[in-house]
């Protein structure tokens, strides 16, 4: 456990984060494990709600309460952020962790121009003169896609679209040039070209500074793109991880195989789209056994009494289901 | 088939600051001569990369912002002459999802006031049958009542917009923009409400604006699509002839790049300019006539173009 793996940048292991009402306990995340090696994008995929976000607020240790951090380990570099004081996270927020929050209005200061919350992260955790601090906020601009950066640097917030919030917010996150860049939803409401520009960004990124990326998404032609390996999320559980190719040409779980069956894509004249029968359980009323079995046409008798345990199936994959278990 | 909303000539600029400590402002012009008609029962897809304008176009067309020119004509009355009072009447009919779920609900209120709210305002059911509404609705969107006493940021991304989704359904609109209803859903849910808005278009006579940058469920959704850039439309038709034989190279590019051709680097030029077509820095098939004069929208109805190589 912990630091086995040189290569690991992250190694989240058994993290469970819960929302206590008075007399229960919700466990928006239940006992995950995963890790981002270095160099490497790591795409987290799921359902809405079930938990995605509240992962990457659990590594941020901004979960807002009441809910909180209940167990596992968090280890990142040399600590376990877990355990780690609020004064120590606040250097390693932003400085050597980046995100890009899922909702870009409300993490933008609104009466600070944009350009000057490029610089305040940059000013706070790199000892840079005002004038570098300028250029390089201008230069981060450009990179993230607009033209007349000079103009886009004086702009407030609510002047921007929310398109262009997106990439001040991207831009933000990669200031510092973080080793860990933690992205959720970060290009849900751009177009195609804009979103483009943006994948090859993160990419090269990634690939020029050996940053790493947990990419959430719900979109999975994303990470076909993007990522490396896969982890499948569903109702506060990861599924299923495998190697993005190997996902695509043969998915493990059940509920894989349904999530790749509803990508949307244009056929013929339909005049529905595909969806996945039922839906996502609610946190305070989860099935027994396997969270998926109610919405599974494979389901036993088993997978409703017990949850499948981790089945190691081959080099950095595994699936929790029963169907594999022997 | 009615018309139910006719916009013309409609116009938003914004004015920003040229450095920091100066009196000179930059004119940002948001939305530059917009016009178009919007038949009842049809929705109209509008499509267009990141600041072309389809969020102002969105806010201006509800009054949420004023416009600087044109009119606005919703089931015969001309909304920017009309009197509060009757202003207010007609809300209840025109509704919006923004695309920013978070700062449009209110952190303080629980989501089943949110949505019970403007049914008891416009006496849309009576009091004693609301919850049982609220309950209606959320299931239509995909939430189960364990929410109704959530407040939004109890709830993640995809829930809370689906919230704001149900707040617009709710008073039976005839007119709903929808700006980016669906981006923030994952793929099955996306299908439940793309499948409900097609359910609600099927069984009223509700029209739409839907923007989104997805032209997959655009194409699915619409009727018709526009295709804005830089303020302007730059082609505007029914879907199919849009989609299949686009006539704008811009047009062209952005539905090459969902058939998963990767985006082809466009030629920039920083220059400014002022009097040529606001694409003609990224054209690639750009000819010197494109730089003297932005060209106007022409065409039958089914199929219009603004564009010269085109016409
Ligand atoms: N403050 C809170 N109090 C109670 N429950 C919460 C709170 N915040 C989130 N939840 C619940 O925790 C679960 C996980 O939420 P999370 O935001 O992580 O979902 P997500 O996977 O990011 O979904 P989306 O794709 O919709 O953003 C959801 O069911 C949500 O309702
Ligand atoms: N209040 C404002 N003040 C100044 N400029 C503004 C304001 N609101 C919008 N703008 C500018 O107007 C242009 C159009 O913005 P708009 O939000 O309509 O774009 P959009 O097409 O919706 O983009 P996106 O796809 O990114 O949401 C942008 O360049 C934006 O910066
Ligand atoms: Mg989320
Ligand atoms: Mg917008």
């Amino acid at each position: 456990m912990g630091f086995a793996d040189n290569n690991r940048l992250l190694n989240v292991f058994d993290l469970r984060t819960s929302f206590s009402a008075d007399s229960f306990a919700l466990h928006a995340v239940d006992n995950i494990s995963f890790y981002i090696k270095k160099g490497e994008i790591y795409g987290l995929v799921g359902e809405s709600g079930c938990g995605k976000t509240i992962t990457a607020l659990s590594i941020m240790k901004l979960v807002p309460p009441p809910g909180e951090i209940v167990g596992g380990h968090i280890f990142f570099e040399d600590r376990d952020l877990a355990t780690l004081s609020d004064r120590d996270m606040e250097k390693i927020r932003g400085d050597r962790i980046g995100m890009v929050f899922q909702e870009p209005m409300t993490s933008l200061n609104p009466v600070l121009r944009v350009g000057e919350q490029i610089e305040e992260t940059l000013v706070a955790h790199k000892n840079i003169s005002k004038e570098e601090s300028k250029s390089r906020s201008i230069e981060l601009l450009r990179q993230v896609g607009f033209d007349k950066t000079e103009k886009k640097y004086l702009q407030y917030p609510h002047q921007l679209s929310g398109g262009q919030r997106q990439r001040i917010l991207i831009a933000i996150a990669v200031s510092c040039n973080p080793s860990l860049v933690i992205a959720d939803e970060p290009t849900t409401a751009l177009d195609v070209a804009t979103e483009n520009k943006i994948l090859s960004l993160l990419k090269e990124l990634v690939s020029g500074y050996g940053m790493s990326m947990l990419f959430i998404t719900h979109n999975l032609n994303i990470i076909k793109r993007l990522g490396q390996r896969i982890g499948i999320m569903y109702a506060g559980r990861i599924l299923e991880q495998n190697i993005v190719d190997d996902f695509f040409n043969e998915p493990l779980h059940p509920y894989s195989k349904g999530l790749l069956a509803s990508i949307f894509g244009i056929k013929g004249n339909e005049k529905r789209l595909k969806a996945i029968p039922g839906s996502v359980p609610r946190l305070s009323e989860l099935p027994t056994g396997c969270k998926f079995h109610p919405r599974c046409s494979f389901a036993m008798p088993l997978c409703r009494e017990e949850e499948p345990p981790i089945r190691e199936i081959g080099n950095e994959k595994w699936v929790r289901c029963f169907l594999y278990q022997n | 088939m009615g018309k139910m909303l006719s916009v013309s000539e409609l116009r938003k600029v914004y004015e920003v600051k040229k450095t920091a400590f100066s009196l000179k402002k930059d004119r940002i012009k948001a939305v530059d001569g917009v016009s178009f008609e919007l038949e009842s029962g049809k929705t109209i897809g509008i499509v267009g990369e990141s600041g072309s304008g389809k969020s102002t176009l969105a806010r201006c067309i509800l009054l949420l912002e004023e416009p600087d020119e044109g009119t606005i004509t919703f089931s015969g009355n001309d909304l920017l002459h009309m009197g509060k009072h009757e202003l207010k009447r007609l809300r209840k009919d025109m509704q919006i999802i923004f695309q920013d779920p978070y700062s449009s609900l209110n952190p303080r209120r629980k989501v089943f006031d949110t949505i019970a709210e403007p049914l008891l305002f416009h006496n849309i059911i009576k009091k004693k049958h609301v919850k049982e509404k609220v309950i209606e609705i959320f299931k239509k969107v995909g939430l189960d009542e364990d929410f109704l006493d959530k407040y939004p940021h109890e709830m993640s991304g995809g829930q809370r917009q689906r919230i704001a989704i149900g707040r617009a359904l709710a008073t039976n609109p005839s007119l709903l923009i929808a700006d980016e209803p669906v981006s923030s859903l994952d793929v099955s849910i996306q299908a439940q409400i793309v499948n409900l808005f097609m359910d609600i278009k099927e069984s009223t006579n509700i029209s739409m604006l839907f923007v989104s940058h997805d032209l997959n469920i655009v194409r699915f959704i619409s009727d018709e699509i526009m295709v804005m850039y830089s303020g302007k439309v730059l082609e505007m038709g029914e879907k199919d002839e849009v989609f299949y034989r686009p006539l704008h190279p811009y047009t062209e590019m952005l539905i090459d790049s969902i058939k998963g051709e990767l985006f082809k680097k466009a030629k920039v030029d920083t220059f400014d300019f002022n009097d040529g077509c606001v694409y003609y820095p990224r054209c690639n098939s750009r000819e010197p006539i494109c730089s003297k004069e932005m060209p106007h929208l022409t065409g039958e109805k089914e199929h219009m173009v603004a564009c010269f190589l085109s016409t």
